[in-house]
């Protein structure tokens, strides 16, 4: 005799491992002083020039390090330490997205009381990240004057899963014919009240409106007392 | 494509509880949230792939997909979204990001046989 199948209650969050580890990653950040900013995008819209230009500029009065995912090269970490900052590569193989084991991984023994500013920098990817929490206090998506206005309204997911946008490449706005308020639109669609910030990593333009931003952030963040 | 992965995460699941209660799965109810940034048509591909030579070969993925839910500060209350790509609410058109659903990836329920 053949048994009737039967329903059993599951209620499980399938990324549930990598949600309990992000959230630990968060409480160790907030607990160690440091404030944790991760870096989505497509892939050649300028993130390792950004960070390597924001590392440079932080780096004055700051503390600050990096961790840089990439599918197969070492490239973006040897383009970075030339900023002097630590950096640590994450190579993920053919995988598209970091996920927070991979972050927990990496620090090895950093010591994280030593940094203000540790800056993730994911792989170049608009679709998968979206889902992984990395247990980051901030979410950067950039997005370059090169690649079109309406990105943010093909990749709602991930613009509206971040916390601040970011336009690179600025100087070259003019050349392709940027619309600002295109652009401007099509990010406030998918993300209502998001702040914009419009950058040149090559000729320095917005980078001190961006690290005010940050070094505000980092102070709030100081300000809560540790749990 | 880390739709695997998540395929992948399903099964994982799926046969611990299969294996905790000695029974054979059958069929796994899954939902799915339009902002979850899960495709479902890979996921069901990947899922196949992902039973192949586990304990449960053979089940069937059925996904429930649900719409996004936002909370409208103007009409104090759950709404639906004007559009993925319009991130307002569907009543009245207020503005909003804040979600209250739509980025489940949740396993519901297994159908199994002892």
């Amino acid at each position: 005799m053949i048994a009737e199948p039967r329903l059993v209650e599951v209620r499980k969050n399938v990324l549930k491992k990598n949600d309990i580890c992000a959230r630990t990653l968060r409480d160790r950040f907030q607990a160690a002083g440091v404030l944790v900013i991760s870096l989505v995008s497509s892939p050649g819209s300028g993130k390792t020039a950004f960070l390597e230009k924001t590392l440079t500029c932080l780096r004055k009065d700051y503390r600050v390090a990096a961790l840089v995912g990439d599918l197969a090269t070492e490239n973006d970490a040897l383009r970075l330490a030339r900023s002097q900052a630590p950096v640590k590569q994450i190579t993920t193989g053919t995988l598209c997205h970091l996920e927070a084991a991979m972050v927990e991984t990496a620090l090895g023994d950093w010591d994280l009381s030593q940094l203000d500013f540790l800056f993730i920098e994911n792989v170049g990817n608009l679709v998968c990240p979206s889902s992984y929490d990395l247990g980051e206090a901030v979410r950067l998506v950039l997005i370059s004057v090169t690649e079109g206005e309406d990105k943010p309204l093909k990749y709602p997911t991930i613009f509206n899963s971040a916390d601040v946008a970011v336009i690179t490449k600025i100087d070259l706005a003019k050349a392709v014919e940027f619309d600002w308020t295109a652009a401007a639109a099509s990010i406030q669609a998918v993300r209502p009240g998001m702040e914009v910030f419009k950058v040149s990593a090559k000729s320095g333009e917005g980078m001190e409106d961006f690290t005010k931003f940050v070094s505000a952030r980092l102070t709030q963040m100081r300000a809560v007392p540790a749990v | 494509m880390h739709e695997l992965s998540i395929a992948m995460s399903i099964v994982d699941l799926a046969q611990e509880e299969a294996a905790r209660r000695g029974a054979k799965v059958t069929a796994v109810h899954f939902k799915l949230g339009a902002l979850a940034g899960v495709v479902k048509t890979a996921l069901m591909s990947s899922y196949e792939m992902a039973c192949e030579d586990t304990l449960l070969q053979g089940s069937q993925l059925i996904v429930e997909e649900i719409p996004v839910m936002v909370y409208c500060s103007r009409c104090q209350m759950r709404r639906p979204l004007s559009s993925i790509q319009l991130f307002c609410c569907a009543e009245c058109g207020t503005p909003t990001s804040e979600v209250v659903q739509g980025k489940e990836l949740e396993v519901v329920t297994l159908e199994i046989e002892e």
